[in-house]
């Protein structure tokens, strides 16, 4: 037998759906395979929690009280204003994980073995994203108890709570592209990590996550009312019933569409990241 | 018609580094080629266009009859990559690992879990199948390397520097599951700063250096280019180095080289064992005292540098940091 004949009968034996059916396999294929890590390395999903409810704890006692929102210093409603805030700061840190993971992944060569193999491109990526989405899931679960403990309730009806938490995954998902295409430039996992956090302070900070942001100078009012961030935290108050009696709704379009802000940003967050990085995976070298 | 591997004029530039130069290959079906040279030679960055994670800037390749520039993604369906940079994830189990390989080759759950069974077994990993790959020896693990590139019994399969790293005994186990493969008619190709991995293990060799292949030819091939056969001598003491050299002189074919320091003496010749009991009894005659004489036939060690004017292993900077 020829090496022709013996290749053609095992090149591609094209399975069940084509394409995108190979697609969706090789995706779930790698994010079955990172539910599994984070199952065995369970730390990184204690310690990805265990901020956030510092967060929920801290500014809840000690900010509530000191801030107004509404027009009102009670703390029980600043304890309800902030906790949209804090599940949306803390679905961005899905950006750490995915870059720290890939940037993993091709440091101790995984990604050259995966790159030899004939899977669908932009699988490692998608299934990356998608296990980070499984864990952003289960952390925002627990995150909502904790704040249900320390006095958070929903007012509009748990479909429109829903959608709010809906929003917040597909922030999370987003910012997990982000994370992508972080972890495949720095390529060390200590970078991905350092360098997937620090940005995401002014970002969730320069936001109307935890005050108001009528209060701002100028400059940084306007940021914040078009940061991306703040659309997804304004859609989830409005969502969860969260916006105190009296609470100015600013001016700018996305303060007052905050639904259709946050879907448009989440959705072109992920069309631009996700092809730049599958893009640079493409080219990736370990 | 070319072989299962084939590489033409390959060139390929990282920043101002010319990793290769016109690097041509020709390895024809069933057979092992061995890349030997030093770490920084290009003999990874080969394998990395010959396996689709890199692009020439130049050149053609194929494999197992296959365009690698134009069908990459055919090309992976019949290679197997294995060694330094194929790793495993040490968080899944072997059998994990495997049945992942398996799904990602586009074999169906059934075939990947039964697959990875039968190489489990083969591979004498069966007891630690369902332990994290963490967990395993240095030679656990390459032996789960090799068995990821095997999953689908490619044609062709690559393997970077498949020993590296591993104590003699399980390179010696390594060795012989690759003489396995091999007469199962599996073309390969391997790269190693091993000699002796590349004498043992390959048909033909192919040196490379600065990004060419600056010699090629079989192990016996290559060793006769060296020249033949030398006789070295270890004089006992510093004084009967002059002595030593002029007999050495007489009955050798060309100069000979004096290492002082070691009181070595080293010369060329034609006349094997009859010749160096002559050289013995006439150095005893002229009372020099040895320390150690011998017969050395040219090593893979000594061709190496006889072509490239250094040994294979002085370049300490690791491969590796080149992208």
């Amino acid at each position: 037998m020829t090496v022709a004949e013996r290749t053609a009968r095992r090149t591609p034996v094209p399975r069940r759906g084509g394409a995108v059916g190979q697609s969706v396999r090789d995706s779930l294929v790698i994010a079955w395979r990172n539910l599994i890590r984070m199952v065995r390395i369970p730390e990184v999903v204690v310690f990805a929690l265990i901020q956030p409810i510092m967060f929920v704890v801290l500014f809840s006692y000690v900010f509530g009280g000191s801030i107004a929102v509404g027009g009102s210093t009670k703390p029980s409603l600043y304890r309800e204003f902030l906790m949209a805030g804090i599940f949306a700061q803390t679905v961005t840190f899905a950006t750490a994980g995915a870059g720290a993971g890939i940037a993993d992944d091709m440091h101790k060569g995984l990604v050259d073995r995966f790159r030899s193999l004939p899977m669908a491109r932009g699988a490692v990526l998608t299934g990356r994203t998608l296990a980070d989405l499984v864990q952003t899931a289960l952390t925002l679960v627990v995150l909502a108890v904790v704040a249900v403990i320390v006095g958070w309730r929903i007012h509009d009806g748990v479909l429109r709570a829903l959608a709010g938490f809906a929003l917040l995954l597909l922030l999370g998902y987003a910012f997990s592209w982000i994370g992508a295409l972080i972890g495949l430039s720095v390529r060390t996992p200590e970078a991905a990590t350092s360098g997937g956090l620090i940005w995401l302070f002014p970002l969730t900070f320069i936001s109307n996550a935890f005050v108001p942001s009528g209060n701002m100078p100028t400059v940084l009012r306007v940021i914040a009312e078009w940061n991306p961030f703040s659309a997804t935290v304004q859609a989830a108050r409005e969502l969860f019933g969260n916006l105190p009696p009296g609470y100015p709704v600013p001016g700018a379009w996305p303060m007052r569409h905050p639904v259709w802000a946050s879907l448009l940003w989440s959705v072109l967050i992920i069309a631009v990241f996700r092809w730049l990085s599958v893009r640079k995976y493409r080219s990736a070298t370990g | 018609m070319p072989g299962a591997i084939y590489a033409e004029g390959l060139v390929k530039v990282f920043g101002e580094v010319r990793a290769l130069d016109g690097v041509d290959l020709d390895v024809p079906e069933g057979t092992v080629l061995g890349l030997l040279g030093p770490n920084g030679a290009g003999k990874t960055t080969t394998v990395r266009v010959l396996t689709t994670l890199v692009r020439p800037e130049r050149g053609s390749a194929s494999v197992a009859g296959i365009d690698v520039l134009e069908h990459p993604d055919a090309v992976r369906h019949s290679i197997g990559v294995s060694g330094q940079f194929a790793a495993v994830d040490e968080y899944l189990t072997g059998r994990e690992n495997l049945r992942m390989v398996g799904r990602l080759y586009q074999l169906d759950g059934r075939q990947a879990k039964k697959r990875a069974g039968e190489l489990l077994d083969r591979f004498h990993l069966a007891d630690a199948a369902d332990r994290p790959a963490k967990t395993y020896s240095g030679g656990m693990r390459r032996r789960l390397d090799l068995a990821a590139a095997l999953v689908v019994s490619p044609p062709v399969m690559f393997m970077d520097e498949p020993t590296t790293g591993l104590d003699p005994r399980n390179r010696q186990q390594l060795w012989e599951v690759i003489e396995e493969l091999v007469a199962g008619g599996t073309t390969l190709l391997l790269t190693t700063q091993y000699l002796e991995e590349a004498d043992r293990l390959a048909h033909d060799i192919a040196v490379v250096d600065h990004g060419r292949v600056i010699a090629r030819g079989t192990s016996d091939q290559l060793k006769a280019r060296t020249g033949g056969e030398r006789v070295e001598v270890v004089v006992h003491r510093r004084e009967h180095i002059a002595t030593a050299g002029e007999v050495l002189r007489r009955f050798g074919d060309g100069a000979t080289a004096v290492e002082e320091h070691t009181r070595r003496i080293t010369v060329p010749v034609s006349g094997g064992a009859r010749l160096l009991a002559e050289i013995i009894r006439e150095l005893d005659a002229h009372g020099v005292e040895m320390d150690d004489i011998a017969l050395r036939r040219p090593t893979l060690d000594d061709v190496f540098i006889a072509l490239t004017g250094h040994a294979a292993e002085a370049e300490e900077e690791r491969e590796g940091t080149v992208p």
